[in-house]
């Protein structure tokens, strides 16, 4: 039997049928779907798992690993910028080993679909010296993650599964096979693998450098790394990922030069070196950044035999695609890509009657006051408010940076100085700039919109909850400066005064401005009305 | 042989249902596909679009090559001509005739209709004229399935009775309304070119 399954909820599936106990994520395009499937499953098949969204990618990692570490497996799903945010658990915990299997997907962007850049996570993979599973299509993915957690569980380590934006978000059929059952709770007798103080450090470093001749003897035998002798030894190609279904739509099953089809890391150099050997060229095809093609250009003699993005044989940036992989091929010209002038292009838009709005016209107001380059904005959908028609924010970098922005630039001499972000991304990480801004006492104003949903991604229960007042005041801000405001077109003027009061106020204020989005179902706006403080 | 289409609108036109149909009339009938989508914002009025590739055997590439379309779908025109480069020169350009006008510099209707005339194989419909008709705007989408239909290597029934799974739990009603909306779709599709097989 097959299912109809987008690749991340090929992912999710794989990852149910491999006896996870646990899923932790915070939302993010392209990786969403994984964690809202598995949710979903959750309560419709009574599967007794943890399937909750957490704070931030950060908090998501951490607790994956205590589960891992009380003998479960667990799942991490993320966005490719998310692991920015989770590198500090993840660099430590390749030195602490894991217990129960620990697979953290993520996945990139390339092209920034939806992203702010388009950073390839092999890379941190890489840093972090542990394994990377990057399936080429539905069923891989699928069946890669339960061999990711067995491969998790024989090293000790965690293992990253990287999807790209097309794999994660294509549909295709998929067979399931019988799912493993659930490990045991089970706590080590001896725990100093954990304890990260630095004699144990050290050893337990030593110990992850002596796993890379045993994590490459993985990718040497693994199932995932396929090595096909060609007819014709002019040119040898390494296709990685899903790039090797842009290789294989020019030829179907008949080409004719060797290739290897790469989707477990370390690079297997046993295989690159028959390619090496036998070839003329090697081209290596790859989504994302020329990772594969800068390690093989330092592990040969003769860098001038491999090409690829480096060599401008294909886009440095940018994803992939049939047509760019034929030129590289010399099998097709550069075609015309062109639109026609006519077509104009449609940007997304906050959507009618969004509480955003009235924020950015209530604030837009402001601007012809207090001048243009003083607001701060972060990730949502109010980062729109950067575009026409607003053109509201000045910034817009990553998830809780408008807070700590605002105050590095008041510490400057900037006045006034103003910070706009979501409830969730307060919660992900604007926190902590808050505290930083109470201690110094910075003057700075800070609006959280708050529409009670991590919107973006599809409208997630926001971890802020009813919380938000609540974490302001238990942070020091004044609570004559704890502001609530409803962004209503009947409230524009009231809102106006408002705001304008806390930009004289001389210390730090915050503004709830607070309604419901729009896209939440009338159940969730009516619990949302309940629970909010106008 | 692999049969390509594109679908393509604006964000809550029905073009990831109209996909969903075509998804699962495959699996009914032995036929592999694959279906990527672009969303994330799309919900917010921007372009939304969808590459689906029918075939009976291994399908590598989930985005079509260029020059690679046999159809494009749209739910409206100017989206329709964001996909004219992936277009075969002997491929069909299929489209509903009512724009979207949520942006300022939406261009001239007319030219835009111009210059989907000047290729040789084009629809251009009054698919949400007739949906409304049969009492839901929301249903060209079906209208627009329905002319596929004559496109793609699916039989009508294989994609009638998916379309009757996919709604069955919203009721007998708005399944046959949808029924109703493809068989339309059928008419619009001229003689010379629709399928003897049903």
């Amino acid at each position: 039997m097959r299912h109809i399954v987008l690749g991340n909820e090929a992912v999710a599936q794989g990852a149910i049928d491999a006896g996870i106990s646990g899923v932790y994520a915070y939302p993010g395009t392209p990786s969403t779907e994984i964690t809202e499937y598995i949710i979903k499953k959750n309560k419709t098949g009574k599967l007794n798992l943890q399937a909750t969204w957490s704070s931030n990618e950060k908090t998501a990692l951490e607790a994956a690993l205590g589960m891992s570490y009380a003998g479960k497996r667990a799942l991490v799903a993320m966005k490719h910028v998310g692991l920015n945010v989770a590198m500090d658990a993840f660099m430590n915990m390749a030195i602490s080993g894991i217990n129960g299997g620990l697979v953290l997907v993520v996945a990139d962007d390339p092209s920034m679909h939806s992203s702010q850049n388009e950073q390839d996570s092999r890379y941190l993979a890489h840093f972090a010296k542990v394994p990377t599973i990057e399936p080429s299509n539905q069923q891989e993915a699928y069946d890669g993650i339960r061999h990711a957690f067995n491969l998790s569980e024989r090293l000790k380590m965690p293992v990253l599964y990287r999807l790209v934006t097309r794999l994660a978000h294509s549909r295709s059929l998929v067979s399931f096979n019988s799912p493993d059952s659930k490990s045991d709770f089970k706590i080590l007798s001896n725990t100093d693998r954990f304890k990260l103080v630095p004699s144990k450090a050290r050893e337990q470093y030593d110990e992850l450098i002596k796993k890379q001749s045993v994590i490459s003897a993985e990718s040497a035998e693994s199932p995932f790394n396929q090595l096909a002798i060609g007819r014709e030894t002019s040119l040898g190609i390494v296709a990685c990922g899903i790039a090797y279904n842009y290789l294989m739509e020019h030829f179907q099953k008949n080409c004719p030069y060797y290739i290897l089809k790469l989707s477990q890391y370390p690079i297997p150099t046993e295989q690159i070196k028959t390619i090496y050997e036998k070839c003329d060229q090697i081209l290596v095809l790859e989504e994302g950044y020329p990772f594969v093609e800068e390690q093989l250009g330092n592990f040969f003699d003769k860098k001038s035999k491999v090409i690829g993005k480096l060599t401008q044989h294909l886009n440095r940036t940018g994803e992939l695609n049939p047509d760019l992989v034929a030129i590289s091929l010399g099998i097709s010209k550069v075609k015309n890509t062109e639109l026609p002038a006519i077509v104009k292009p449609r940007l997304p838009q906050l959507c009618e009657g969004c509480g955003h709005i009235d924020l950015f016209n209530s604030l837009n107001e402001i601007k012809k006051e207090i001048g243009d380059g003083k607001i701060f904005g972060d990730i949502g959908c109010y980062a729109l408010g950067a575009l026409p028609p607003f053109e509201t924010i000045n910034t817009l970098i990553d998830m809780g940076a408008s807070i700590p922005m605002a105050k590095g630039a008041a510490d400057a001499g900037l006045r006034p100085s103003i910070a706009v972000i979501g409830d969730s991304t307060f919660t992900h990480s604007g926190i902590t700039g808050l505290l930083d801004c109470v201690n110094d006492h910075a003057p700075v104003t800070i609006i959280i919109s708050d529409n009670a949903a991590i919107a973006m991604t599809g409208g997630q229960e926001s971890a802020a909850k009813t919380k938000l007042k609540n974490i302001c005041l238990g942070i020091g801000v004044h609570p004559d400066h704890v502001r609530i405001m409803e962004p209503l077109p009947k409230n524009h003027s009231k809102n106006i005064s408002l705001i304008k009061e806390e930009i004289d106020y001389q210390d730090v204020s915050v503004i709830i401005s607070q309604r419901a989005c729009v896209r939440l179902s009338a159940e969730r706006k009516k619990l949302a009305k309940e629970m909010a403080y106008v | 042989m692999t049969t390509n289409i594109i679908l393509a609108g604006v964000g809550g036109q029905g073009i990831l249902t109209l996909a969903g149909v075509l998804d699962l009339a495959c699996l009914n009938n032995n036929f592999l596909f694959k279906q990527s989508e672009i969303h994330g914002m799309s919900q917010r009025g921007g372009s939304v679009h969808s590459h689906v590739r029918i075939s009976e055997n291994t399908i590598y590439s989930d985005i079509i090559p260029l020059k690679g379309a046999d159809a494009i779908v749209a739910t409206e025109p100017m989206e329709l001509l964001r996909y004219l480069h992936y277009l075969k020169p002997e491929g069909w350009l299929i489209t509903d005739n009512e724009t979207v006008e949520n942006i300022r510099s939406y261009p001239d209707k007319e030219s835009l209709f111009e210059l989907i005339a000047q290729h040789k194989n084009h629809l251009i419909v009054n698919a949400t004229e007739q949906a409304r008709k049969i009492g839901n705007a929301n249903i060209s989408n079906m209208i627009l399935l329905g002319i596929l239909s004559q496109f793609v290597p699916l039989k009508e029934r294989g994609l009638k009775a998916a379309i009757k799974t996919l709604f069955e739990h919203k009721g007998e009603r708005i399944v046959q309304m949808n029924i109703d909306a493809f068989e339309i779709g059928i008419t619009l599709v001229p003689d010379n070119f629709r399928k003897n097989e049903h």
